[in-house]
Parts: C-alpha cells; sequence; structure tokens
C-alpha cells in the first residue's frame, strides 16, 4: 500500500441504502491510473450500487469517492455530467443503445455532444467499429445486431471520447462465452492501448480474470482484496 | 488415459523417434506435464511389443544415432477406436481442495479463510492463462489447452462459492453427526 502511486479513483467507507435495504456498508476500493479491477460477488452484494457511486451515477449517503483528488460525491450536478462526458465512458450488460438510432450514430452521439461535428464524430465512430469488428454493420439499428456485436458498439460509444475510466457493469452478462471473450478482449486491448483504468464488475470468474486483480465485495463491503501481481 | 495412447496419436503425423514424440506431446499438449524421455523410450518398447508400433530404420543426421518408430495397422486401429470411445463422466469426488476443507471443518479450522486463500491462489493462475490465450499469435493448441483449464478453475471456484455461502449450515450438520 504504502509505495503505490495515489489512485485515480477511491471510494472510502461508502454506504449507501433504498430505502431500508442496504447496499453498500462501508466499501473502500482504488483503482490506479491505467489498472484494470474486477469487482466481483453474489447478486445483490451491492457491486453495481458501487459502480455507480464511483461514476456519479449515484450520490453515497456516507463516505466518499474521490476522482483524480477532486471529490466526486461533493460536484454539483452540472460539473458531475461533464465530467461523465469528458472522463468517463461507461458500459452496462445491456448496450443501451438508442433504439432509433444506427451504430455509427450511437456511438457517434457522444463526440457531437461534446461539440464535435457530425462528419468527423461518424468518421472517429467508423474507426471505433472497424477496430471491433463491427463496421459493417454501422448502419444497422440495435435491433438488427446480436448480442455479442450490440456490446462491441456499446464498447465503442464508451471509449470514442478518449476516457481515462472505463465503467463496466457486467459487459458480458447476456452472452455466450466465446461472444464475451470478443467483448473482453476488445475491452482490455482498448483499455492497455490507451492507458484508460477499468472498473469491471462481474460475477464470472472466467471474465475477472482479464483483470490486473480481483476485489470481491459481500454484503455491500469488501471481503478478499488481492495485492496486485 | 495413457502414455500408450498419446504416443500412438503423435506417431500417427507419422514416423519418429523418441526425442522428437517428446517435443511433439509438449507442443500440442502445452498446459500438459511434460513426458519424460525415461517415459517415452520404455512406452515405445512395450508398444514395439505389443505390435502396435514397428522400428521403421535408423537415422543419424550427424549425431548419434536414433530409432525411428512408425505405427503398425494394429496400432492405427487402436488409437483410432480408444479416441472415439466416449469418456465416462467422473464417478467419484476425489479432489485435494474439497477433501481438504472437509477435513479443515472435521479438524475445526477456519475453512472459509481457506477457501478465500485457494480463490486467490485460482485467480492468479486463471489471469496467467488468459493472458496466454490473448497474447498475439497464441497458437490453437495453446487456447485449447487454457481454454479447457480455465475452464475447470473456473469449476471449481464456483463449487467453493456456493460452498463458502453454504459454510455455516455445512459446519452446523457436521457438529449434529458429531453429537449423534
Ligand atoms: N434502485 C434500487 N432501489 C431499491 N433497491 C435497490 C436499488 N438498487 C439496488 N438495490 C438493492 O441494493 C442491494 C445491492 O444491489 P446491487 O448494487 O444492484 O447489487 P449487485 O450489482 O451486486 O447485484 C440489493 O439488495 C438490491 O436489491
Ligand atoms: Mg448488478
Amino acid at each position: 500500500m504504502s509505495n503505490r502511486p495515489a489512485p485515480l479513483v477511491a471510494a472510502r467507507d461508502l454506504v449507501k441504502s433504498y430505502g431500508r435495504t442496504p447496499a453498500l456498508r462501508g466499501a473502500c476500493l482504488e483503482v490506479g491510473e491505467g489498472e484494470i479491477v474486477a469487482v466481483t460477488g453474489a447478486s445483490g452484494s451491492g457491486k453495481s450500487t458501487l459502480l455507480h457511486c464511483l461514476a456519479g451515477i449515484v450520490r453515497p449517503d456516507g463516505g466518499t469517492v474521490t476522482y483524480d483528488g477532486k471529490r466526486v460525491d461533493l460536484l454539483p450536478e452540472d460539473r458531475l455530467s461533464e465530467l461523465r462526458r469528458t472522463d468517463f465512458g461507461v458500459m452496462f450488460q445491456f448496450g443501451q443503445l438508442i433504439p432509433e438510432l444506427t451504430a455509427v450514430d450511437n456511438v457517434a452521439l457522444p463526440l457531437m455532444l461534446a461539440g464535435t461535428a457530425r462528419g468527423t464524430a461518424q468518421e472517429r465512430a467508423e474507426e471505433w467499429l472497424e477496430r471491433f469488428g463491427v463496421r459493417e454493420q454501422k448502419d444497422l439499428r440495435p435491433g438488427e445486431l446480436s448480442g455479442g456485436q450490440e456490446q462491441r458498439v456499446a464498447l465503442a460509444r464508451a471509449l470514442v471520447t478518449g476516457p481515462r475510466v472505463v465503467f463496466a457493469d457486467e459487459p458480458t452478462g447476456a452472452l455466450d462465452s466465446l461472444a464475451g471473450e470478443q467483448v473482453m478482449t476488445a475491452l482490455v486491448g482498448a483499455a492497455r492501448a490507451s492507458g484508460a483504468a477499468v472498473l469491471l464488475i462481474t460475477h464470472d470468474a472466467t471474465v475477472a480474470a482479464y483483470a490486473d486483480r480481483e476485489v470481491r465485495l459481500r454484503d455491500g463491503a469488501v471481503v478478499g482484496a488481492e495485492v496486485p501481481a | 488415459m495413457s502414455t500408450r495412447h498419446i504416443l500412438l496419436g503423435l506417431l500417427a503425423k507419422g514416423p519418429s523417434h523418441g526425442y522428437e514424440l517428446k517435443q511433439r506431446h509438449d507442443e500440442h499438449f502445452p498446459q500438459a506435464r511434460p513426458l519424460a524421455y525415461g517415459q517415452v523410450y520404455t512406452t515405445l518398447q512395450r508398444l514395439v511389443r505389443d505390435g502396435l508400433a514397428e522400428v521403421e530404420g535408423t537415422d543419424s543426421d550427424g549425431g548419434p544415432e536414433r530409432t525411428l518408430y512408425r505405427l503398425t495397422e494394429k496400432g492405427s486401429r487402436e488409437v483410432t477406436a480408444w479416441a472415439g470411445q466416449v469418456t465416462p463422466p467422473a464417478p467419484f469426488v476425489a479432489n485435494e481442495i474439497f477433501t481438504k476443507v472437509v477435513v479443515t471443518i472435521l479438524t475445526g479450522g477456519d475453512p472459509a479463510a481457506h477457501l478465500l486463500a485457494q480463490r486467490a491462489a485460482h485467480m492468479e493462475r486463471m489471469r496467467e492463462l488468459t493472458a496466454l490465450k490473448t497474447a498475439p499469435g497464441a497458437d490453437l493448441t495453446t487456447v485449447l489447452s487454457a481454454d479447457y483449464a480455465l475452464n475447470h478453475l473456473d469449476a471449481d471456484l464456483r463449487w467453493m462459492t456456493t460452498t463458502q455461502a453454504r459454510l455455516a449450515s455445512l459446519t452446523a450438520l457436521t457438529m449434529e453427526v458429531d453429537r449423534a
């Protein structure tokens, strides 16, 4: 612990309840610059809530979340959405692509929201689709894609803005093992190439094995955190 | 499964000598325990004795003389028949992790702590195997054998996770049996 560089993302003693249901009870976690960390644990152990707190989607009831030295849990809403747009990439179990938009438009959207012109945004989006082997599907809508293709488009959308952290919540949860392997290879390869850190949530050990280390949650707290190899 | 069948399978690729057979083995079964030379030579002699392989001749290739072996018709039939047989699903549970967890419970130790440490060791090995199979240029046999090992480690882990969750009732049950 002593000589490690300051973490890029850190959660300390996070507490969060939904009504009377406790989701986090003192969870702590650190992710270093460029580090890939898997969070595993039984269903209901608080993995998604932890990710939502770290990514600034949900505010914790107690504890602190810092990103690059800034207190994420204290940021006003407008600064928070700006941070999410510029520094974070997010990906879920089901792509959550916009059903009315084509694959390439889905990927181009975050760039256009950040002010990039449509033509440039589409070009960059196509490069990412190409990289993940789904360029041929660029004009298809999410409903016309296979599960694995949809997740690779979602991955392209998460990475197109060059985030420093990617938050991925069960990105392979709905896929068979070969499609899951393609998504994980794409995610890890792209993160390593760009130096992005990844917080990867999964209940699947074969997926967690793509990460540098594993952090296990039980009942809203960390049970066994391994030291990085 | 036996070294006999593995060597017959490797000889099916063409005549070879002991040294090369060992190399072929390690290349085709990269995650398996490497074959010892001594084992290769004694097995080859038994295959010849049983008419499954025969000596084709010797080659020296500048170095020391080496005996070349080839498959006989009978050996070829034997290896094909063996590879085609369905393997009986393991009838008995004889696994060291399982046994240690039970013994830990019997001796009043801390099975939860043991499982946590075992999980860390399994995850470490799974990370190595994943790195191996996703490395650029990994060949098919490496990917297949890493997949095989990963799936078995994953099965261990799933059993360990369920066991962890069951431990309270499992320990209670053992104590009841003790009292009875
Ligand atoms: N939006 C919500 N409303 C009410 N309860 C929730 C909500 N999200 C999560 N929970 C509860 O919080 C606990 C942790 O959930 P979650 O973080 O989704 O765990 P995991 O992702 O590990 O399955 C569970 O008991 C769950 O039912
Ligand atoms: Mg979840």
